[in-house]
């Protein structure tokens, strides 16, 4: 714990801020839900739509498509009504940043 | 003084001398930014995921040892269709060799004992290993003491739980093979909670569909010791009733008080049931090494847990993932919960390793994909997002549900899950 407290202020700090800037990694974690059935960053094995470096715009209409409806689906209109409009929002930007080819890192 | 272990004071000297060579090893003596040694106990669902995450998520800066007792990992997900002769065991086997390229050391050994205050564990072969966090993720055990029948070995050799996949899929695909048509195969399920809540019922469409495929004239007797089914209940009740007529009887409050192994008969409350081939899924805890190191349990079976890292409530430095937990409200025990628990402690490892604060706002999903035959599937989905109220993730209400039916579509589905699943975790 001692190693924890100089950074006492900036946590301090981070902490009095929005949820979201409270944890850089928040986008990264809301998209490694999607990991099981997707692949690791969304770069799938196979039989499961590729998420990896789709664009944004076209992720986020395909969510809330499901979310709404009006996307017909198996599964995922029942999933993606589990997150908010900025959840999903910080989903689709993270994926549309990753590379679909190369290595895992 | 450790109150977890048994350790003996000979052996700790030793074990101290084991650390600081580790420690040298991976250049962790004072953990940093970012840095440390994780030892990860158990290369099942949540282990081998949260020891790649773990990894991964702090570009090696953290160093990762995962100690698996088996040479490779057998998932018990798509095990129930080598039962019925659809899959072979190895296309449920995997080897660890993909957690390499992670900078992952993979160590096949068994964890004896757990020294919390040390911060090391003791290794069967001999040797100890210290960690800055350890990440337990054993699954479960059974708790068989509650059924003297079957409290031996021998016992345990012919009445078979296949409820951890490997050698038990395949002997009790033997049993079935070697079962003469117009026998029975009878299938008992402890009370809820149990390794995941559809599975018996998956594995009962699909002992009935080889049956009725390959022995038309067996049958399937399913002994519930639960008031009724436990998962996807509309669903399988349909699927009982009218693609399994005749071949299925289902028996809720029929739970199992004893076995006669000897005679392959359930003990019940009321009655006494002989069957062919006798398949005893037991009441099941928290594995071993979690359940005998000193952590808090709930209900004397599982581990308590805080929501925003998977840390024991009562011992520092100690996470645990997967079914061995005590679970936040309507969460399953199954393969993909135990992945998404992997990943919430991974991301708070990573940040607590770097002396930041966990995210405030985890959230876990689950699906579970169920075969009712070769080609026809079933899923349940939930989300569950943390509650600073309660402190524990919820069930978000609206989301989640069911399949309306079984259908083909999810059965490509179900088998690219585990495609897609196992590479996350492994590859
Ligand atoms: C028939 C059946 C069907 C299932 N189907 C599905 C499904 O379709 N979808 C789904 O999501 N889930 C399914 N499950 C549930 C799923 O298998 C479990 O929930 C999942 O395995 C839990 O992951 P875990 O990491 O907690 O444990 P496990 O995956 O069991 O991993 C534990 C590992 O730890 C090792 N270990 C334990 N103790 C030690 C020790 N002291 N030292 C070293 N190694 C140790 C074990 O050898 C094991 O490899 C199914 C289960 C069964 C039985």
């Amino acid at each position: 714990m001692r190693r924890i407290a100089p950074l006492a202020g900036v946590l301090a700090l981070l902490l009095s801020a929005a949820a979201q800037a409270a944890d850089p990694h928040l986008a990264r974690n809301l998209a490694a839900t999607c990991a099981n059935c997707h692949g690791t960053d969304g770069r799938s094995a196979g039989g499961m739509a590729v998420l990896a470096g789709e664009p944004k715009d076209k992720l986020l209409a395909s969510l809330t498509a499901f979310r709404s409806g009006d996307k017909p689906a198996t599964i995922m209109h029942q999933i993606s009504k589990g997150y908010t409009d900025e959840q999903l929002d910080l989903i689709a930007g993270y994926f549309a940043a990753i590379k679909p080819a190369g290595g895992a890192k | 003084m450790s109150q977890h272990t048994d350790f003996g004071r000979r052996g700790f000297i030793q074990g101290a001398l084991g650390v600081s060579a580790m420690a040298a090893l991976y250049g962790c003596a004072g953990a940093g930014k970012g840095k440390g040694h994780v030892v990860v106990v158990g290369g099942g669902f949540g282990g081998a995921t949260v020891a790649k995450y773990i990894s991964m998520w702090s570009n090696g800066g953290i160093k990762v040892t995962l100690v698996e007792r088996n040479a490779a990992f057998v998932s018990c997900p798509i095990s129930n269709l080598v039962l019925a002769g659809e899959k072979q065991l190895s296309d449920i086997t995997i080897g660890y060799e993909g957690l390499a390229k992670y900078g992952i050391k993979v160590v096949q050994d068994e964890v004896v004992a757990v020294d919390a205050d040390k911060r090391v564990v003791r290794l069967a072969k001999g040797g100890d290993l210290a960690y800055d966090r350890l990440v337990l993720s054993p699954g479960v055990d059974f708790m068989y003491d509650t059924l003297p029948g079957l409290n031996s070995a021998a016992a345990q050799q012919d009445i078979l739980h296949a409820w951890k996949a490997g050698p038990q899929t395949v002997a009790l695909r033997r049993q079935l093979e070697a079962m003469p048509d117009g026998g029975v195969y009878a299938l008992t399920i402890p009370k809820a909670p149990y390794r995941c809540p559809p599975g018996p019922y998956e594995r009962a469409c699909m002992v009935a569909h080889y049956f009725k495929t390959k022995k038309p004239k067996s049958k399937v007797l399913v002994l519930d010791a639960n008031d009724e089914i436990v998962s996807k209940k509309g669903l399988f009740t349909k699927v009982f009733n009218e693609q399994y007529k005749g071949i299925i009887e289902y028996r809720p409050q029929s739970e199992l008080r004893d076995v006669d192994a000897k005679n392959r008969t359930a003990i019940l409350e009321f009655d006494k049931v002989k069957a062919d081939v006798l398949n005893v899924v037991p009441a099941q805890r928290a594995g071993d090494i979690a359940a005998k190191s000193g952590l808090k349990l709930v209900n004397g079976r599982w581990v308590e847990i805080d929501w925003l890292t998977m840390g024991s409530t009562s011992t520092p430095n100690i996470h645990v993932l997967g079914d061995a937990i005590f679970p936040a409200p309507t969460m399953p025990k199954s393969g993909h919960m135990a992945n998404q628990h992997a990943k919430l402690a991974a991301a708070a490892i990573v940040n607590l390793q770097a002396g930041l604060p966990p995210s405030d706002a985890p959230l876990v999903m689950n699906t579970c994909y169920s075969f009712v035959d070769a080609k026809n599937v079933i899923h349940v989905a939930s989300v569950h997002a943390y509650d600073p109220a309660t402190k524990l993730v919820q069930p978000v209400k609206g989301a989640g549900g069911v399949s309306a039916a079984p259908n083909e579509l999810e059965g490509q589905f179900g088998l690219a899950w585990a495609k897609n699943i196992w590479a996350d975790m492994l590859t």
